[in-house]
């Protein structure tokens, strides 16, 4: 097989789809996080403050799902088609959610009646809040496994086998990490009483995060068989979960002292260190199957031929330096309070 | 095989929805970068105006297009699981590069076109105009190159057998430049041109009709008129091209879209007709040997009919590749002359005189769309009964895991979210053009002179 850097290609292209879904946890997360408070502010400027907030970057910030799910599909296509038919309905109900943000992102504004902008508000709420905890509950499944058997076929429930308890409670989870992120990257961008009433919820959000992430750790310690096998054998990646830990408990500190940018940083990396935390226990897994292990779905047996990922690691070496230019040009255009003018939303 | 057709309703619904939209992005785009360059040479206010106001309606269907666009994008994992594994290999490298080199591109610098006005400066967001242009042109190119490699494969070997059989890349290049890919994104480019064009057309027609906005829209006309002009007749050539590669590599679907049957008899041309796939014949209008003469430039040349193929590897639905691609070249056409017909009454000066044509504009917004769709179905039935043109067939590529039940409830959702942003869209549209560029009370035309 053949390496780069004394790393075989598919861990290269594990490490790229890591990277992109890193990206969009941490971009949209605080988009879909400032969503998930929608309701929790009560007058419409304070809504449409919100929404514009993200107003002209969200789009780029999307564009991590587009080609994360396309580094999915193109590295590891048996990934990307197992784990997508088996995850039918939540994916679907995923998908909904998205075009009906985008759709209240685009038109809540566009007329002043109260019941016009209240329903967008309360579907923009709804949408926001179950894409973040769709996500979570994805994660939770692909945690727990699949009953996959030959072939990489699905054999398990079909309707609303996804809503498992553990899955459940890593949807929860994800959802309170967006809301925190989603609560301070608003702080930067708001002043006056919203940022005063920000405050406020930002400590709710640190609450209902700590709690639930507290409790999904004991069940993930408790209940996931073998979670911990991994890091007995290489007992110096016991610094992921000890960075995870100390990442958490600096964001309380830094948002006491009002440092929000810091704040912010160490939210991304909580969601960044949490997310390798995953990634290195299931290595090389990328699909633990529930039926035989021998039928999980491997970095290795997804994976695109060598040629091909050879070809997309070129194009991911010429693309990247190009976004990251993209991305820095546009949060420099856009950074500080957010004003509202004839452009906005 | 209910599973499969529901499948195949669920896609076609999601991507001729999809595809209503990025097309009128693309021709936008185009329009824009024209207008808004025009403002930087001349610093004429009007065309300020104009690119504002094209900046409003591009903004709502670049919308609807990426929030649709992505749903395309997992359907092929949720109901085409066994098609993903089979092409992940060579689709999923043109489906990155279109996300890290259009995608990127375009979605980014649409923040700074929308809301960048009074943060940048003029050439700055000019610049992006020019990014987002060129960042949907690219997503055009990938998206086209992974359609045309499932029509013409090329660059690539068959690994494996059965269900773990799949497609692996041997050489990038003649993937992407598969025999199919170049014709197909210049004929897709200027289609969605053309979509853009119209609507401009359509418009200003409109205001013109209503005598409101007088200056500026003669402005846009023209520009609009001249483009739709210069691609409804190059439109003509890679159709042309496109059709002859057709004819060369997928001989069962140009059969299909000609209704031609017997291999040793010349193939006549039709007009307009009606394919009857049981008795194999067709009525209509035709040009006796006109195909034969457009493929071997010969009246008698004989052109491969659908009996040389065994039943299971003909298209099924002959008829209806065959009114679909009627109706796009018809419509192609009546376009050509329609325009043909605009300019020549501009170069004699009498462009605006006419009250019928301008009311023909105003709807003839709806022809590029409808030829934008009957070609992609044409192309799409065509290819039947195989998802990759000879290796996978589309009764073997969907995913068998996912049950009718289940496609049944996102078939339904798909329909009922998709009605309401139908609707809000053409709300949406309506408003922003009743409401027109500006304010006419406080701007009339005669004002903008002065500016």
């Amino acid at each position: 097989m053949e390496k780069f850097l004394g790393i075989d290609y598919p861990t290269l292209w594990y490490l790229v789809v890591g990277l992109l879904f890193s990206g969009y946890a941490i971009l949209e997360g605080f988009d879909y996080g400032a969503g998930a408070w929608h309701l929790f502010f009560k007058k419409d400027m304070s809504r449409r403050i919100a929404i514009n907030a993200i107003g002209p970057i969200w789009d780029a910030n999307q564009v991590w799902l587009i080609i994360g799910a396309g580094a999915l599909f193109a590295g590891f296509p048996v990934m990307y088609a197992t784990m997508l038919s088996a995850m039918y309905v939540p994916f679907m109900l995923f998908l909904m959610l998205l075009v009906l943000r985008s759709a209240a992102i685009k038109f809540r504004s566009f007329e002043p009646m109260t019941w016009w902008r209240k329903s967008w508000d309360i579907l923009y709420f709804i949408s926001n809040s179950g894409i973040a905890f769709l996500l979570g509950v994805v994660l939770g499944n692909i945690l727990t496994g699949f009953d996959i058997g030959e072939n990489f076929t699905y054999k398990g429930g079909v309707l609303l086998s996804f809503l498992g308890p553990y899955p459940l409670m890593v949807g929860l989870t994800t959802l309170s990490i967006f809301m925190t992120q989603g609560a301070i990257f608003l702080l930067l961008k708001t002043e006056g009483r919203l940022y005063a009433r920000l405050t406020f919820l930002l400590k709710k959000g640190m609450i209902f995060f700590l709690v639930s992430f507290a409790i999904t750790s004991l069940y993930t310690l408790v209940f996931i068989p073998g979670v911990s096998d991994k890091f007995k054998e290489n007992p110096v990646f016991f610094i992921l979960p000890l960075l995870a830990f100390l990442a958490v408990a600096n964001i309380p500190r830094l948002v006491s002292k009002k440092r929000y940018v810091q704040a912010l940083v160490f939210s991304s990396l909580t969601m960044a260190f949490l997310l390798m935390l995953v990634a290195f226990q299931l290595y090389p897994v990328l699909l633990p199957s529930t039926l035989d292990p021998k039928y999980s779905v491997t970095i290795y047996n997804a994976a695109s031929s060598q040629k091909s990922l050879s070809i997309m690691l070129t194009i991911v070496l010429i693309g990247a330096p190009l976004i990251a230019m993209y991305f820095l040009f546009l949060y420099r255009t856009f950074k500080g309070k957010v004003k509202l003018d004839d452009t906005s939303y | 095989m209910e599973t499969e057709i529901l499948a195949r309703i669920q896609f076609a619904f999601t991507i001729a929805y999809h595809y209503i939209y990025p097309p009128l992005s693309i021709g936008l785009g185009l329009l824009m970068v024209i207008f808004e360059g025009l403002y930087l040479k001349t610093r004429n206010k009007q065309y300020e105006v104009l690119t504002r106001f094209w900046l409003k309606i591009f903004a709502i269907t670049f919308g609807i297009g990426v929030a649709t666009g992505i749903i395309m994008e997992f359907e092929f994992g949720t109901n085409w699981s066994v098609y993903s594994r089979y092409v992940g290999d060579i689709f999923g490298s043109a489906l990155a590069a279109e996300g890290l080199f259009a995608f990127a591109l375009e979605s980014t610098f649409l923040g700074i076109l929308i809301f960048g006005w009074n943060k940048v400066s003029p050439k700055v967001h000019f610049i992006s105009t020019i990014g987002v242009f060129l960042g949907s042109m690219f997503s055009a190119i990938w998206i086209v190159v992974a359609n045309s490699w499932q029509q013409t494969p090329a660059g690539y070997h068959i690994v494996g057998e059965g269900l773990n059989a799949r497609a692996e890349v041997t050489d990038f290049w003649a993937m992407v430049f598969n025999p199919s890919s170049v014709d197909r994104i210049i004929h897709v480019w200027q289609g969605a041109f053309l979509a853009g064009a119209f609507l401009v057309l359509s418009v200003h027609a409109y205001y013109l009709l209503k005598g409101r906005y007088v200056e500026i829209s003669q402005k846009a006309f023209k520009i609009a008129l001249l483009v739709a002009t210069a691609i409804s007749l190059s439109q003509l050539v890679s159709g042309h091209s496109s059709a002859e590669g057709v004819s060369k590599n997928q001989p069962a679907k140009l059969a299909a879209m000609e209704g031609h049957y017997e291999t040793s008899a010349p193939a006549d041309l039709y007009l307009l007709g009606w394919v009857d796939n049981e008795v194999k014949e067709v009525t209509g209008l035709k040009v006796p040997g006109g195909l034969s003469f457009l493929v071997g430039q010969d009246l008698k040349a004989p052109v491969t009919g659908l009996d040389a193929f065994p039943k299971e590897d003909q298209p099924s639905q002959v008829n209806a590749v065959f009114q679909f691609y009627h109706i796009m070249i018809s419509i192609g056409m009546f376009l050509i002359g329609l325009t043909l017909y605009a300019t020549y009454l501009w170069l004699r000066g009498r462009l605006f005189d006419k009250k019928w044509l301008l009311r023909i504009f105003a709807f003839a917004v709806l022809l590029p769309q409808i030829a934008n769709q009957a070609g992609w179905f044409a192309a799409e039935m065509g290819r039947q009964p195989w998802v990759v043109y000879g290796h996978l067939r589309t009764s073997e590529a969907f995913s068998q895991e996912v049950s009718s039940n289940q496609i049944l409830f996102s078939l339904i959702l798909f329909f009922i979210v998709y009605t309401l942003l139908f609707l809000l869209f053409l709300y949406s549209m309506n408003k922003k053009i009743k409401h027109g560029p500006y304010d006419e009370a406080e701007n009339p035309d005669e004002f903008l002179k002065y500016v």
